[in-house]
């Protein structure tokens, strides 16, 4: 008993790597790789969930993109117009606040970027919660009652419910919540600038706030802007089921809040078409690979 | 002449120094910020306190045409009326509440213990394919975990985790971010206090509890709020991986709450008392550890 103990620790102290990094490494086996892999194959087949899945080639792919008018029409343009939207204009709106909260004192940088951080620690929950008592369809929503009184509309618009509003509502709610912990990066490269950078451009010939930003801020703050940029990515896909959370429906109003990532939930757990879900599921990362490719290439050092 | 120059560029020099990044002191020149920080930071914090307000509303303030946008009388009964509350299956919310604690718990701790390890390994051990599997982890950090719900439901189902407590958690423990960060962190200690160590006879156990773990407090700081706020505000595992409702979460909870309560404005109030109360953890967490976080956001940069 007692060797056994002692063998125990003699493996423990000579392969602690391996003692330090099995957890990390089979949780991210079992929930990301294999799930990765497990799509690719899926993609491939025609599974229902209740008979085996059979291989039918490429045909997932070939529907998605020649028969499905609602990923076609729907889908695929909302999805680029949420991303261009909540990742690109989100983006610039937190290197933005970051660069203008780092001009004024500690105190009151450390207040605003708390209340600019919190909506991001709102779940999809939540929002649905919060932004329904303004966005209510009757004449007691908030903007609704803002609005007749005003006399700027007759009656109250049907806001999350409406085909029209509710693509601008998620862009606006998601874009209130994404400053999260990229914003936070960005703001904490911004501050580590070295100052002498500033003196030496100055005498350089920078002459403005908008030169000082181009030339030294944002090449001295690039790890950062990258790190930003590649969670400002994760952050509007991630945060793509709020339309569903708002409009309360999965396919959101004749699909005018369909993203790419309720559309795979659509097919995958509401029509138990899996294997297309998948298919879908492999579209979306291989498209979210090529935007972090991007980032890294307008970001990243060259070495 | 020339002394007048080197004059002018002093005088230029002192000019960036106070109107420069991290001003010491409230200057007129920071005002043109205010002007537009100030309404931003009233924007975001505004539905916050919507929801704080509606929480607190008595009934007749929640019926109340016009609507109010702020409380007049302050009652608790909308927190009473939660924790009275079942669910359609006669599960209490306390029950709810119990799990979400329950599940936070351990996926912070479990997600602090595989980060600082895995890090400790990425940062300081020497072994194969150390590179290739950071470089792994690196571009994990735009995974998205919504895109392989569907796969994720096939390895839970497969590994006996469906209807099970760790459903809610061993998914939430694999964070790329955090052991990105905290290996980042890590990088910047000293070897030779590793090395010091490693003379005097310390296993690598006690390098990690002893010398480690007190010196990366700020990037823990930081996995804690991520695993926290994913943990908390969790409704994935609730709504795919498990089916008894005694094990599903608050959040989850919280969703169904419409349908539950029946009556539009009692469900008002109470959803509003739900999502501040899953809102202000999040919020307290993060102003304790703010300054932490911000301190390990200077090595947030991917280079």
């Amino acid at each position: 008993m007692k060797s056994l103990v002692k063998n125990v620790k003699d493996f423990a102290n000579n392969h602690s790597v391996l003692v330090f990094l099995s957890p990390f490494v089979i949780l991210f086996l079992l929930f990301i790789i294999i799930p990765i892999g497990a799509a690719i194959l899926l993609s491939f087949t025609d599974f229902n969930t209740v008979q085996m899945p059979n291989f039918i080639g490429i045909k997932n792919y070939v529907n998605l993109f020649t028969n499905d008018t609602v990923f076609m029409q729907k889908v695929l343009p909302n999805t680029i117009i949420y991303a261009v939207f909540v990742g690109v204009g989100g983006y610039v709106l937190s290197f933005f606040l970051a660069w203008s909260l780092s001009q004024v004192t500690h105190r009151v940088r450390t207040i605003m970027a708390i209340i600019i951080y919190s909506p991001s620690l709102t779940g999809s929950v939540m929002v649905a919660t919060i932004f329904s008592v303004i966005f209510n369809g009757d004449e007691s929503g908030y903007l609704n009652y803002l609005l007749l009184k005003l006399k700027v509309i007759s009656e109250p618009i049907q806001w999350l419910t409406s085909e029209d509003y509710l693509l601008p509502i998620m862009i606006i709610v998601a874009l209130w919540s994404s400053m999260g912990v990229g914003f936070l990066a960005i703001l904490s490269g911004i501050m580590n600038v070295n100052q002498e950078l500033y003196e030496a451009a100055y005498i350089d010939g920078v002459k403005n706030r908008f030169q000082e930003i181009i030339y030294v801020t944002i090449p001295s703050a690039k790890p950062q802007m990258l790190f930003g940029a590649v969670m400002a990515i994760v952050n509007t896909f991630n945060s793509a089921g709020v339309g569903v959370a708002l409009s309360g429906a999965n396919p959101t109003p004749n699909y005018a809040g369909q993203l790419i990532v309720t559309h795979i939930d659509d097919f995958g757990f509401l029509r138990y078409e899996m294997g297309y879900a998948a298919a879908i599921s492999v579209v979306l990362l291989i498209g979210i690979r090529l935007l972090s490719v991007g980032a890294e290439k307008l970001f990243g050092s060259k070495d | 002449m020339k002394k007048e120059k080197t004059e002018r560029k002093l005088k230029r020099r002192s000019r960036i120094k106070q109107n420069g990044i991290n001003p010491k002191h409230f200057s007129a020149s920071q005002l043109k910020f205010y002007s537009y920080l100030v309404p931003i930071c009233l924007i975001m914090c505004l539905p916050i306190l919507f929801i704080v307000s509606n929480a607190f509303k008595p009934m007749d303030e929640l019926m109340a045409y016009p609507p109010r946008f702020f409380v007049k009388h302050p009652t608790f009964d909308n927190f009473l009326m939660l924790f009275n509350m079942s669910s359609t299956s006669s599960v209490p919310a306390s029950r709810y509440l119990f799990n979400s604690i329950l599940t936070t718990v351990i996926t912070v701790l479990g997600a602090l213990i595989i980060c600082s390890c895995s890090a400790f390994a990425f940062s300081k051990k020497r072994f194969k394919l150390k590179g290739f599997l950071f470089n792994v982890n690196t571009i994990a950090l735009m995974f998205v975990p919504v895109a392989v719900a569907i796969p994720r439901y096939f390895v839970i189902t497969y590994t006996g985790m469906l209807d099970t407590m760790w459903a809610n958690i061993l998914p939430l423990l694999v964070i790329p971010t955090g052991v990105f960060l905290v290996k980042q962190f890590m990088d910047q200690l000293p070897d030779a206090l590793i090395e010091a160590a490693v003379v005097d006879g310390a296993s690598d156990y006690t390098i990690m509890a002893k010398i480690v773990m007190p010196l990366i407090k700020s990037p823990l700081a930081t996995v804690a709020i991520l695993s926290f706020q994913s943990a908390w505000n969790s409704v994935e595992a609730s709504t795919y991986y498990i089916n008894d409702e005694s094990l599903k979460t608050f959040p989850f909870f919280m969703s169904t709450l419409s349908n539950t309560v029946g009556n539009v404005v009692v469900g008002k109030g109470v959803s509003a008392a739900a999502t501040l109360l899953m809102f202000l953890p999040n919020l307290i967490l993060f102003i304790i550890l703010q300054s932490k976080v911000m301190n390990s956001m200077a090595h947030s940069g991917i280079k």
